[in-house]
């Protein structure tokens, strides 16, 4: 005997595609930056240099937040450090560890100058609420 | 036979599919430490993108083959829905991670396990919030008195819209720490 669907089937067949397709759709959202990646850009593409990276997660393997927003003298709030490349070298901010010491020195231009040009400084990475991750 | 048959094969599918989506997300609602962090269909954990797809970095830039990848980094640490696809909390209690706690040595490390209850919460559960997990990763001036005062009661203005606009706890929890959707991990104490 052939198997002629019934059109009842069909929907049924529909249904159950759709919430698979639904479900592969939720499951494959791709996300963006990392979580809490800060972009510097207030002076970097204009003195000729990519903007900076700062991701967090990196960071925090290895360093409590205390070490740089104790210690270093880093705000909590992304917009909030003004910060040189005379102070890095003079050991201020990223310099009291980016000194060739504890991490790369300041001469490893593109470790950090790593980003697109014309990126809006910030803080990047898919921060759900309206908090300062959405500045 | 075809019609019958092919519906009830239908059916059954679904109720597979049904089952298997959401019979493990009931469980997990019934354990109470990963009650907060479960979500609708089972959503896999978040898997961080490389860095030369990641939106932010110069791909022209050759130095990115010297940065580690997110995945390589985050991969082999306790799995979190929200953020970094990483329970930070978790990673550094069970000692994934040894993250240094000073740089210079004449730097005092203070760690208070004190729970601080905030009750004036209107409807939701009542906020339990734990000094342990905050000054593991904080200095103690990284919010007293800064962000909140050190006497119980002497904080103004902390509501959730102040939260939301990136005040009080906001400053992180939305930015770095998990955020502000996770309404249950801080709103933990239901009144009775």
């Amino acid at each position: 005997m052939p198997a002629v669907p019934s059109p009842h089937s069909h929907m049924l067949l529909r249904i159950f595609t759709a919430l698979v397709a639904a479900w592969l759709a939720l499951v494959s959202i791709p996300s963006q930056a990392e979580y809490a990646d800060v972009v510097l850009n207030r002076r970097a593409e204009k003195e000729g240099v990519r903007p900076v990276i700062f991701p967090h997660w990196f960071h925090r393997m290895r360093f409590r937040c205390k070490v740089c927003h104790s210690e270093l003298g880093f705000k909590m709030r992304a917009g909030a450090n003004d910060v040189t490349m005379a102070d890095i070298i003079d050991g201020k901010f990223c310099g009291m560890c980016h000194n060739d010491q504890i991490a790369w020195g300041a001469a490893n231009c593109d470790l950090c100058h790593s980003g697109k040009k014309g990126l809006p400084p910030g803080i990047y990475g898919g921060a759900s609420t309206t908090g300062p991750g959405k500045w | 036979m075809s019609m019958q048959w092919q519906r009830r094969v239908l059916q059954r599918l679904s109720i597979a599919l049904v089952t298997v989506l959401a019979l493990p997300a009931a469980v997990y609602a019934q354990i109470p430490g990963l009650q907060p962090t479960q979500r609708p269909l089972n959503l896999p954990y978040p898997v961080q993108l490389q860095l030369s797809k990641d939106g932010l970095h110069d791909t022209a830039n050759s130095g990115i083959k010297m940065l580690q990848e997110p995945r390589e980094g985050l991969a082999h640490l306790p799995k979190d829905y929200p953020g970094n696809g990483v329970n930070w909390v978790k990673a550094l209690r069970d000692g994934v991670i040894q993250p240094r706690t000073n740089i210079l040595p004449e730097t005092k490390i203070e760690v208070l396990d004190l729970d601080i209850l905030l009750s004036n919460t209107g409807e939701m559960p009542m906020v339990l919030f734990p000094h342990r997990q905050h000054t593991e990763w904080l200095d103690c001036s990284n919010c007293h008195d800064r962000i909140f005062a050190k006497k119980k009661g002497g904080t103004k203005g902390l509501n959730m819209f102040a939260v939301l606009q990136g005040e009080f706890c906001g400053q992180c929890h939305g930015a770095v720490a998990f955020p502000l959707t996770e309404c249950n991990r801080c709103h933990s104490k239901p009144r009775k």
